[in-house]
């Protein structure tokens, strides 16, 4: 009995220790890019694009998986096995494109915190610089296991969204059913906002970021059982935030009159008519995440970019250690934030941009991943089951698919 | 040294001409043969028709930079895959291996060759492993632009090599370490603190491989100083003996503490497989709460009988040689084996020939009993300026000693 209950104690011991990752990489798919989508298709279409997010739940859970899965049982990065697999110069394209699509994420992330603070009357010149600032010295001074209680401090924040939704009172009866009822409208616009949702919600630094910070955590291959259920655990919680943030704007700006919203910022003034809390919410809702995703982003990406390209990288290294590493993490800081700053930047043309560029690199990296994962010198017993590689090569093909309608819709209409 | 080094991209793509200068085909690969020698190139695989072929190096007459390989032998065989064979492309090119000297996990990029002429043939050997942004520029655009070119363009960048026998290639599967020569002897003269750093950058099989190879002593040094979560899972992957022959090497608090964390079962077959006077001390330590005296204390103390003279502590020193290098204080003990009072070692030097212990003890002694709090015995320390703190048992005896080093640790979790 008493071993027993000693047992439980030690997996409950081991679930916390590796809860973390999942729940991060997670919430941090809701940045400033993914609510702004999913306020736009909430006020453009209201309740009808709901049902998208049982499948895009799916899909995410299936890379994040085996994302985590590689993490944990090679120990190494996915940058780090791309480049042992696929060689230098495959690394260096990816990278390349890797540091191009997350430096104008970063701008998006920046834009998002001048929007939110705005809104509280907050100048950007202000916010932009001083929010960067705070990042580095975060990241750069802060040790790592009190950075990730501030991450994870920062999931919690994402409750918000969830509260704004109910006060907003919308139609639940109407969003229950169409989160379970497909619908489907050959309209482009429509079309475009669904790709937008499921491209926007799997992005490719997921995938680097996840398998890094399971490596990153020392989760091992026996422990992993437990960093599954985390995992699938943290999709679902960001679609349930999705879920609220659309069903916020459905009920307050859709409901109202349907229309077209140009940033994330605007969605929050949409919800001013019910209530001064569902817009403070809302708003402090965009900055947290925004802050979040600057926060991990350019960190992910020098470290991934590090790693395969074999510089030396982490914040526990002095800068002379890894100089590299320190330079790429405050480029793209730099960069990202002072763009934001340029009076007549074209910020929107930049974030669809991004939009393209995500997409151009998503099939690449979703298709290593799954090359990678079926190695068996590699993975052993832990490499995929026959179906569920049937499941995920479909997944991929149809994401590749999504991807290039996206990209293709988007360089046409810029 | 102008033109007597080859890199191994210059290598692969080099064509190779019979005696009639007929040209036969391109190099792809090279590899050694690191039980006949560590250095020397032994085979050259060049691509024939669909399969490829294996050059010997007593086959090759010349190796010239910019014209390619001529032999002085026709008679190539098939190449069949051989588990001797280092195969530079396959097996090093892109993959992690440990600069000893420079005591950092790098990763290969490409790897420069000497030409060496004997008048009778050119042979290659590996001279330096190419780590750095050079060798990176080099592989990038070797292909896109004639050789020649490639090495002027590159002087502008500062070269960063490593030695090729301060290489320590990596292997995790044991038999193809033996065949392929691998040891990990020199690592065990790093610093154990060096060595902790390395493993951590590895991946698990990778750390698992050094641990189970490189000697006992050397790898219970580098287990201390590895992260406390990585050392469980570090023993939990090794053999249960090769586990215990670990711990019995470490100080029996440290052996206790990592023994705490794993799974019960685990921590009993390690304990089974130890040698009975280390296993019944690191035993009774388990028993203590981890933030306890009891639970910081080790058992590796001198201690006398109070009536003790220089001669006989002399003597005790040679019994305890292996205590040395961390004991700075002599406890004397009583009839019951009850501490008296405690000597500080460099006093041994400065007192007259035949003195007794006690005579030249320090005045007070400060001892805590084996439950006392964690935060008490810091403070402990911290208002008398210990070194060494005795931790005594319900009825009063001498159990074990806390040192200033345990001390710091505790310090550093905060």
């Amino acid at each position: 009995m008493l071993s027993l209950l000693k047992r439980f104690k030690y997996h409950i011991a081991i679930f916390f220790a590796v809860v973390g990752p999942g729940f991060i990489t997670a919430n941090v798919d809701n940045d400033a890019g993914g609510i702004f989508t999913y306020s736009a298709a909430g006020a453009r279409w209201g309740y009808l694009p709901l049902w998208t997010l049982l499948p895009i739940t799916l899909v995410l859970v299936i890379t994040q998986e085996m994302c985590s899965r590689m993490g944990a049982v090679t120990g190494k990065g996915l940058s780090d096995l791309i480049r042992e697999e696929f060689g230098l110069r495959i690394t260096f394209l990816i990278m390349s494109l890797l540091v191009l699509a997350n430096m104008t994420n970063v701008m998006a992330e920046f834009a998002g915190v001048a929007g939110s603070l705005e809104l509280f009357h907050v100048s950007r010149y202000i916010s932009v610089p001083l929010s960067a600032v705070a990042v580095w010295f975060l990241v750069v001074k802060g040790n790592y296991k009190s950075v990730e209680k501030i991450f994870l401090f920062g999931c919690v924040l994402y409750v918000t969204y969830i509260i704004s939704g109910f006060l907003v009172k919308p139609d639940w009866k109407t969003a229950a059913i169409y989160s379970v009822k497909p619908k489907l409208m050959l309209d482009p616009d429509y079309i475009y906002m669904l790709i937008g949702m499921v491209g926007t919600t799997i992005a490719p630094w997921m995938q680097f970021y996840l398998q890094a910070a399971v490596v990153e955590k020392g989760i091992t291959a026996k422990e992993y059982a437990k960093s599954r259920i985390e995992v699938i655990v943290g999709c679902i919680m960001t679609d349930v935030v999705a879920f609220f943030i659309i069903v916020a704007c459905a009920g307050a700006i859709w409901a109202v009159r349907p229309r077209d919203i140009q940033d994330a910022a605007e969605a929050a003034l949409g919800l001013k008519p019910f209530g001064q809390y569902a817009f403070l919410l809302f708003s402090a809702g965009l900055f947290n995440a925004s802050i979040f995703a600057a926060c991990i982003l350019p960190l992910s990406t020098a470290y991934s970019v590090c790693e395969g390209l074999g510089f030396e990288a982490g914040v526990n290294k002095r800068m002379r250690e890894a100089p590299i590493f320190y330079f790429l993490y405050t480029m793209l800081l730099a960069v990202g934030a002072a763009v934001v700053l340029i009076p007549g930047f074209p910020l929107v043309k930049m974030i669809l941009l991004s939009q393209v560029l995500n997409g151009a690199l998503l099939p690449f990296v979703l298709i290593f991943m799954l090359l990678l994962i079926n190695k068996q010198g590699l993975m052993g017993e832990w490499a995929n089951p026959r179906w569920f590689n049937l499941v995920s090569w479909a997944t991929v093909a149809i994401m590749i698919g999504l991807t290039l309608a996206l990209v293709g819709i988007t360089v046409r209409g810029m | 040294m102008v033109e007597n080094f080859l890199y191994f991209t210059e290598l692969v793509g080099m064509p190779v001409f019979d005696l009639k200068s007929r040209r036969l085909g391109r190099v792809r690969d090279a590899a050694l043969v690191p039980l006949v020698h560590s250095a020397r190139v032994d085979r050259f695989l060049m691509g024939g028709a669909d399969a490829f072929l294996t050059i010997r190096y007593d086959q090759i007459r010349s190796i010239e930079f910019g014209k390619g390989i001529a032999l002085s032998d026709e008679q190539l065989t098939p190449y069949h895959d051989d588990e001797y064979l280092l195969r530079i492309g396959r097996d090093l090119l892109d993959q992690q291996i440990i600069d000893v000297t420079g005591r950092k996990v790098v990763r290969v990029n490409d790897v420069t060759f000497g030409v060496n002429s004997d008048g009778e043939r050119d042979t290659l050997s590996v001279l330096e492993v190419d780590i750095g942004i050079r060798s990176i520029f080099r592989r990038l655009l070797q292909g896109f632009l004639p050789a020649r070119w490639v090495r002027r363009l590159q002087e502008a960048i500062p070269p960063n090599s490593i030695q090729w026998d301060l290489c320590n290639v990596l292997e995790p599967d044991p038999l193809r370490r033996l065949r392929l020569n691998i040891s990990y002897q020199k690592l065990e003269r790093m610093h154990p603190a060096d060595l902790a750093d390395i493993v951590e950058d590895l991946s698990p099989a990778e750390r698992e491989a050094i641990f189970e190879t490189i000697d006992s002593e050397a790898a219970a040094d580098a287990l201390s100083e590895v992260d406390p979560k990585m050392q469980v899972s570090i023993l939990q992957a090794l053999e249960p003996e090769k586990a215990a022959d670990i711990l019995e090497e470490m100080a029996p608090d440290e052996a206790a503490d990592v023994l705490s964390e794993l799974e019960h079962e685990t921590s009993e077959e390690i304990l089974d497989e130890m040698d009975s006077e280390p296993k019944t001390e690191v035993r009774e330590l388990l028993e203590f709460k981890e933030d306890t005296a009891g639970g910081l204390m080790n058992t590796e103390y001198v201690a006398l009988s109070e009536h003790a003279s220089i001669v006989d502590a002399a003597a005790a020193l040679k019994d305890n040689e292996d205590l040395l290098e961390i004991l700075n204080t002599l406890f004397l003990v009583d009839g019951e084996g009850r501490p008296v009072a405690a000597v500080p070692l460099a006093r041994l030097f400065v007192a007259p020939a035949g003195a007794l212990l006690k005579d030249i003890a320090s005045p007070n002694l400060i001892t805590a009993p084996v439950g006392e709090r964690q935060d008490r015995i810091t403070a402990l320390f911290d208002k008398y300026n210990l070194l060494t703190l005795p931790v005594v048992d319900e009825d009063g005896k001498l159990a074990g000693v806390i040192t200033a080093d345990d001390i710091i640790s505790v310090l550093r979790a905060r």
